[in-house]
């Protein structure tokens, strides 16, 4: 389990690792949001592979689940401050597409992908990959929760993007399992998890709203827009950072992975915006807002992940 | 009743790529065939990319031609 950053997250990893019956006790608030991103992390992973070190039915245990509701609730909240902040319109169900593509193109916040283009050194490569590797090692999953709950076009289109990323069956093609392979080409570590230690605060904080979004049914709209604009803002910045690699000589399976990503993502893209988000615009009217807080949550938190790398680094943006 | 969908195999996206669904090779305008191993791919449509036949994103910052 993770290393924890304060009382909630202490009491997390106490609770998970403890198999044996214990009296129901109020968990401690957190003192910082860094400790509050690590518990919820950790109690996210819970539904994906677990802990070697926790209790393999905590899952469902009822007190971690009121933890894990009371952080959501926050999570969530303070996401939607952020979106009704932007104050964006709202467009009719068939304007979706083209409202997912202008919110994607208003986008203003900083690239990482062209600084590892143009400029970073090697260690800012590697800081930016493992940072990554929190979700890249997940490639995808936090979505496939999402399947079915969605109407017919949409779960079809949905599964015909997510056959894909899980390599049309071929293991070796799984886009996380490349992942794993670039990482120990550049010389990181590759199991499961490994950096968790080492995420950012805004690197915890994207990985559980992307969690959050697919494991709850009244959240899909969300899951499916931060989905779209993931994939819209993903071929050419995968480019760029194909040849910031190749420039610093980090030739290999990294570059291999992004360069699947060029031409992946250029689909996915089309059938993300269109016939997900598209189709489930005009099949629940309902969820046109939550596809556009969706989308702007997930440029939102990867502006916020860039803004601290870069000050970080002491790069201006 | 239930009813059926519309489920091309080509679909021209507007400003954007071609989607092309269940191809195995595909031929591109130098005469080279190349294999497909992905279900759906995007080939390109603004002759821009940098690894043509495929799309790479390209067209979105070329600037659009008026429509109207």
């Amino acid at each position: 389990m993770p290393k924890p950053r304060g009382p909630l997250s202490e009491w997390v990893v106490a609770r998970l690792a403890d198999s044996g019956a214990h009296p129901v006790g109020a968990a401690p608030l957190a003192h910082v949001t860094d400790d509050e991103a690590i518990a919820l992390w950790s109690l996210h992973e819970l539904s994906y592979r677990g802990f070697e070190d926790a209790s393999d039915d905590a899952e469902r245990d009822p007190e971690v689940l009121v933890v894990r509701h009371g952080l959501e609730r926050a999570l969530e909240q303070r996401l939607r401050a952020r979106w009704d902040h932007a104050g964006t319109d709202v467009p009719e169900p068939a304007g979706v597409p083209d409202a997912l593509e202008a919110l994607v193109a208003a986008d203003d916040g900083p690239s990482l992908a062209d600084h590892v283009r143009r400029r970073a050194d090697t260690d800012q490569v590697l800081e930016m990959l493992r940072q990554r590797s929190v979700y890249q090692l997940k490639e995808a999953d936090p979505t496939t929760w999402v399947v079915p709950r969605l109407p017919t076009r949409a779960k079809a289109a949905l599964m015909e993007l997510q056959f894909d990323e899980y390599g049309g069956g071929n293991p070796n093609r799984l886009h996380a399992h490349l992942f794993a392979k670039g990482l120990e080409s550049v010389g990181l570590r590759s199991e499961y998890g490994a950096y968790v230690d080492d995420a950012l605060p805004e690197t915890l904080e994207l990985n559980n709203a992307l969690s959050m979004f697919g494991m709850q049914r009244r959240l899909r709209g969300a899951a499916m827009g931060h989905l779209a604009a993931f994939e819209m803002t993903s071929s050419i910045p995968a480019r760029k950072i194909a040849q910031g690699l190749g420039r610093l000589g980090l030739e290999g399976a990294m570059v291999g992975y992004y360069d699947e990503h060029v031409e992946a993502d250029a689909v996915h893209e089309q059938l993300a915006a269109r016939d997900i988000c598209g189709t489930l615009a005009e099949d629940e009217p309902d969820q046109v807002g939550e596809i556009l807080f969706g989308a702007f949550t997930c440029l939102d938190l990867e502006s916020r992940v860039a803004t601290a790398l870069f000050d970080a680094w002491g790069v201006e943006r | 009743m239930s009813e059926d969908f519309d489920h091309p195999d080509i679909v021209l996206e507007p400003h954007g790529p071609m989607l092309v669904r269940g191809a195995s090779t595909i031929r591109d305008a130098e005469g080279t065939l190349h294999s497909v191993d992905r279900p759906v791919v995007a080939l390109c449509r603004c002759d821009k990319s940098s690894r043509l036949p495929w799309c790479d994103g390209t067209h979105k910052v070329i600037p659009r031609r008026r429509t109207s």
